[in-house]
């Protein structure tokens, strides 16, 4: 139905470039920078290693989840900042933690039908800066206030305040917390944990390996696409600061469950971290690679969106990556690299689970035969979320971005990059590495 | 009596149907609104004629996109030498004003872009005024800095409009303020968007509105009393920026102030006969020879049509990062390129206190540091109108540089390096393309010193210096060109200067005095402080590099101090030692001089120097070498240049105090041949002083 190598049935999406910022740990205050500081900080570099000016762009496609009150239609903002100019039309996309990729979808999706030729596209957020908002009793005390007319009445108001009137609505926790199910994002976590019977050993210990993983990746210069940025007090950032070198078994086993206590097992040590980042990639049509002689390093193959049970929206990406796979008439042992986005350890080790298991397999996805083992070598091989950290709206561009390097680095073709959303949803995209970085002539 | 309109060559007229006239001054074969004789004239018959049109009310406006009015004619009303002629012009003006005041009909000033000196005078002298709230929006009284102050009746009209201490603080720092300050201060009624001027103007001549109430102050003001205290005041303030008898112009506005501000009538007279006497003074006249000079160097950047947008800099230094930050403050879009993140970090750090100083609106803030890019890759060199080198002085490492980035460049960008002491020549032989390569030479603090020495080598193409003199405009600074001679011209004319005061103080000469007798010869500051503000190693590598061209002698002292570690200010120590970032003074006078002798030989060896820069052709001639001198070292600006101050003492005269200091303290002080080229008579006062 779907040829390889066309999108959707429509024309190629050709991957030209792309980069992000260094993803930077909330320290319980707001961070440097805001979500479009972020987003220009990655974009203003990306753009000025193009052969072509950032007010040929098509559109501009940013994903964020919680914008600041001064961002709304956070990528026009990012776009004007970024000197995109005023024609070039820019939109956002919130589809919570898949908010980036969607944005990747939307350019690729734009590329494909031939309405656009050249996007820039990614994700930001900066969770460190998310609101902390009055309550709705608060709300209506102050609005009694402008229109009281009298000293007396004002003073009858102050004194209806009480203690409760001040307490404040934390935007991140409720943010991150599924409003239908009433479940924390933690929680769903805690009950893939108890149905597939995953230990909190098990979940400790690919946290660790995690660490491990995104710290020989520094080591080893494998993130290439971090660009350094630089705050006005003078500090500047260069790589990800949730990674923790010493980190140990016996350290993350001191923990204390973080959303489910007394006996939860899902702690801070073995979720992803609360961080502020961005990431950003350059989609192009087969014109536009000619038109301005753009080097191709891959191709967007395909992309699916699935939904599932709120109370166990980790599972996602199964659901995702199994229609991909199956319209594309590929097999796990065709992909070479996985990414699934470590929102908790349990939630990737529940998915693993799902994906080979059987009965859920014939009753979730109604497949004959379970999936084959994904290898564990090849999946998130330089660390996820848990040590990078997940800035909500810009991890779905940047599992995408890390995956095509993976690819390159290993001279591989085809990876596959998967997320779960809250609110009970699962993204999926594949991509192919072109075997030599081709130029358009 | 009657004129048709077709008469008026800078006003048009227009009345609607409403009965108000619009009065708009596009002045004649000018891009600019000055006030000149024939403008002057046209509005004295045009308000002659006014009544017979019976009007509801008068707007009078500019037709210029850049402002309102910028004040006098200057060039016209410095070329009058003479007092009793100043006297009738300006006597002249006030009669036109008080007429324009008098109008029994309201009458309106709309105001964008300058509005200053005589233009804001004539704003003053309508019953409102409106200005747009936009930041090219300025008003203010700029008189001071050419030596004189308000003299169309502007000292009387502010003073009884606004608070007394505002309406003289802003006509004795001469700064411009914006419209909305302007507002706060009640100098202007209104402060509105552009697209609310028109209905602004019809609610102020519809309504008219009653006058502002007089102020508290300014009733106590009447009092003769209460001016001469604050005037005592005012004046102790003014003599810490300005000697009287060097800038005799905020003396005479607060003597003005103090004596007549009680009487509005016989202030008019008097203000007339004050300023009268400036203009014709020495220090008006060649403060506005400085200005002309400025707006020549100015002109230098406005051949050919190179607009540079985005400007590379490579080195992230101070100079590199201040190079990098002001251009970016003037609209530039700007990478920056240095080999650590910690250099880049810290430029962005400096750039983005100079942005919140200067800009203070966070929103503008944050535009300018999103166009200042830090570029570690070096990506911008590829998309750079310009790029400039400000690595450290090493000719290798530059060369080395150029030979990586060249091929990058575009093939119309150009390439310009900071250098201060390396001849262009031996940069560019290793250059592909070195008909682009010009030195661009900035001084440090950037954003204050407006100067840039623009260096043109051998190889580099005329056209390709204009575009780098255009670039230099862009960015707000003053292009000087200077051939690729070691020092240039400022390096070169101060160094003597500079060497001569610390021996001087090898000497045993206390510091103190030898920079205060720098400051009342009417430098801005010392040379043994300025010397310690530069850092005494730059000072001594600069020197080196000169006494190998032009074999002098380079001081012990300097050489001393250097070695031990003494580098100036940023050491802690140098000649002078520092507490708290102030020289503390020490040593006591020695030996039998005068404060005068010290100022004679500081001063005599920078002269004979730009002598002998004015004889090799440094500068195409001695009028932008003195404003060179002014700009860059900050040459009493009153004294009108080096060249200028040499021909109004007398050519001889200078050359024979030359010769009795060369018999005295040796052959560095030996003349130039260059002074056998001067003209032997004495510059006059005014007109000649243009004669270069």
């Amino acid at each position: 139905m779907f040829r390889i190598g066309s999108y959707k049935a429509g024309r190629p999406v050709h991957i030209v470039d792309g980069c992000r910022t260094p993803f930077l740990k909330a320290r319980g205050k707001p961070g440097p920078f805001r979500a479009s500081d972020l987003a220009v900080a990655a974009g203003r570099a990306l753009l000025l290693r193009q052969p072509f000016q950032p007010e040929e762009l098509d559109e501009v496609i940013l994903g964020c989840v919680i914008p600041g009150p001064d961002e709304a239609n956070i990528a026009r903002v990012v776009s004007l900042r970024l000197g995109c100019g005023k024609h070039v039309p820019a939109w956002a996309v919130q589809r919570n933690c898949g908010s980036g990729m969607q944005a990747l979808d939307s350019a690729a999706t734009n590329i494909a039908s031939g309405r656009s030729d050249l996007v820039l596209a990614g994700g930001t957020e900066a969770m460190s800066h998310a609101p902390v908002l009055l309550n709705g009793a608060m709300v209506g005390i102050l609005g009694e206030w402008n229109g009281a007319r009298s000293i007396a009445n004002k003073i009858a108001l102050l004194c209806r305040l009480r203690p409760a009137h001040f307490r404040p609505i934390i935007g991140l926790l409720h943010g991150l917390t599924d409003p239908v199910a009433g479940l924390s994002m933690g929680q769903t976590a805690e009950n893939l944990a108890h149905r597939f019977q995953i230990s909190r050993e098990r979940m400790d210990g690919y946290a660790v390996e995690s660490h491990r993983r995104l710290t020989r990746a520094q080591d080893a210069g494998w993130l290439g696409e971090i660009i350094a940025i630089y705050a006005e007090d003078g500090t500047f950032f260069d790589h990800d600061e949730g990674v923790r070198r010493d980190n140990s078994l016996s350290g993350l086993a001191r923990l204390k469950p973080a959303f489910d206590p007394p006996f939860g097992l899902v702690t801070a040590g073995n979720s992803a971290q609360v961080t502020d980042g961005a990431a950003w990639m350059i989609l192009a049509s087969d014109k536009a690679v000619e038109r301005y002689g753009l080097p191709v390093a891959g191709k967007i193959v395909d992309c699916e969106w699935a939904g599932v049970d709120p109370r166990q929206m980790g599972l996602g990406p199964v659901h995702a990556m199994t229609q991909i796979l199956k319209r594309q008439r590929l097999g796990v042992e065709h992909i070479d690299y996985w990414e699934i986005n470590e929102a908790f350890a349990a939630q990737v080790l529940a998915c693993l689970e799902a994906w080979q298991s059987p009965e859920y397999c014939r009753r979730e996805l109604g497949l004959d035969f379970p999936w084959a083992v994904i290898d564990p070598d090849r999946l998130n091989v330089d660390g996820g979320s848990i040590a990078i950290g997940h800035p909500v709206g810009a991890s779905g561009a940047r599992i995408v971005l890390h995956l095509l390097n993976v690819l390159a680095r290993n001279h591989a073709r085809f990876g596959m990059a998967s997320l779960c959303i809250g609110g009970g949803q699962g993204g999926a995209m594949l991509i192919e590495r072109n075997e030599e970085v081709s130029h358009g002539t | 009596m009657g004129h048709d309109q077709g008469t008026y060559r800078h006003w048009e007229t227009k009345q609607e149907s409403d009965g108000i006239l619009w009065l708009s001054l596009n002045r004649a074969e000018k891009n600019t609104n000055t006030l000149s004789r024939d403008v002057l004239d046209e509005l004295a018959r045009l308000l002659d004629d006014m009544p017979r049109q019976h009007p509801a009310g008068l707007v009078i406006c500019s037709g210029k996109p850049n402002g309102f009015i910028a004040g006098a004619d200057v060039a016209e009303f410095s070329a009058i030498v003479d007092f009793s002629e100043a006297m009738r012009l300006v006597e002249r003006v006030h009669g036109i004003f008080n007429h324009l005041e008098r109008l029994p009909f309201p009458t309106v000033s709309l105001i964008h872009g300058f509005c200053l000196g005589g233009g804001l005078e004539l704003a003053l002298a309508c019953r409102f005024r409106i200005a747009v709230d936009a930041p090219g929006t300025r008003l203010g009284f700029p008189e001071v800095k050419l030596g004189i102050h308000p003299g169309f009746g502007g000292t009387v009209r502010l003073i009884s409009l606004i608070s007394p201490l505002t309406a003289l603080d802003l006509m004795l720092s001469g700064r411009s303020i914006n419209a909305r300050q302007a507002l706060k201060i009640g100098l202007v009624d209104y402060a509105v968007p552009e697209r609310q001027l028109i209905r602004a103007a019809l609610a102020a001549i519809m309504q008219n509105p009653a006058r502002r109430k007089g102020r508290f102050l300014r009733s106590l003001s009447r009092m003769r009393f209460i001016r001469f205290l604050l005037a005592g005041h005012m004046r102790r303030t003014i003599a810490k920026r300005a000697a009287k008898k060097y800038y005799p112009a905020p003396y005479a506005l607060m003597d003005l102030w103090e004596r007549f501000g009680g009487n509005p009538s016989v202030m008019y007279r008097e203000e007339s006969r004050s300023v009268a006497n400036l203009v014709t003074g020495a220090t008006a006249q060649n403060l506005v020879r400085i200005f002309l000079l400025q707006e020549r160097m100015k002109a230098l950047g406005q051949n050919g049509d190179f607009s540079p947008r985005f400007v590379h800099v490579i080195g992230g230094g101070t100079m590199g990062g201040d190079i990098a930050a002001w251009c970016a403050l003037q609209g530039l879009r700007v990478t920056i390129q240095d080999i650590e993140h910690q250099r880049l970090a810290v430029a962005v750090k400096r750039a983005s206190s100079l942005f919140r100083k200067e800009l203070k609106d966070p929103r503008l803030v944050k535009d300018v540091l999103d166009r200042f890019v830090p570029d570690l890759r070096g990506d911008g060199i590829t998309r750079a109108d310009i790029v400039i080198e400000a690595i450290f002085e090493d000719a290798t490492a530059k060369r080395k540089l150029y030979q990586h980035i060249e091929p990058r460049m575009r093939k119309e960008a150009l390439l310009a390096t900071n250098t201060s002491s390396i001849p262009l020549e031996e940069l560019a032989d290793s250059l592909r393309n070195p008909e682009r390569f010009v030195g661009l030479h900035f001084f440090n603090p950037v954003a204050k010193m407006q100067l840039v020495e623009v260096v043109r080598g051998k190889s580099v193409d005329a056209e390709r210096l204009n575009c780098a003199m255009r670039f230099v405009t862009a960015i707000g600074h003053l292009p000087l060109p200077v051939t690729s001679s070691p020092g240039f011209l400022i390096n070169r004319i101060l160094m003597p200067y500079l060497l001569e005061a610390a021996t001087m103080e090898q000497e045993g000469i206390p510091a103190a005095d030898i920079d205060r007798a720098a400051v009342e010869f009417g430098m801005p500051m010392g040379p043994i402080l300025l010397a310690d503000s530069v850092g005494l190693d730059i000072c001594l590598s600069v020197a080196r590099i000169l006494a190998g061209h032009f074999k002098t002698e380079v001081p012990k002292r300097l050489e001393s101090l250097v070695a031990m570690g003494s580098l100036g200010k940023k050491s802690g120590r140098g000649f002078y030692a520092y507490g708290k970032g102030k020289p503390v003074s020490s040593g006591k006078k020695t030996g039998s001089y005068t404060i005068g002798d010290l100022a004679d030989r500081l001063i005599m060896r920078l002269l004979n120097e730009a002598v002998g820069c004015r004889r090799e052709g440094i500068v195409a001639d001695g009028d932008l070498l003195d404003a060179g001198a002014v700009f860059g070292i900050g040459f009493a600006p009153f004294r009108g240049g080096p060249i200028h101050y040499i021909r109004t003492e007398g050519v001889e005269v200078l050359h024979a105090r030359l010769e009795t200091l060369e018999q005295r303290y040796g052959s560095r002080f030996a003349a130039d041949p260059g002074w056998r080229e001067l003209p032997a008579q004495k510059a006059n006062q005014g007109f000649a002083r243009m004669q270069e």
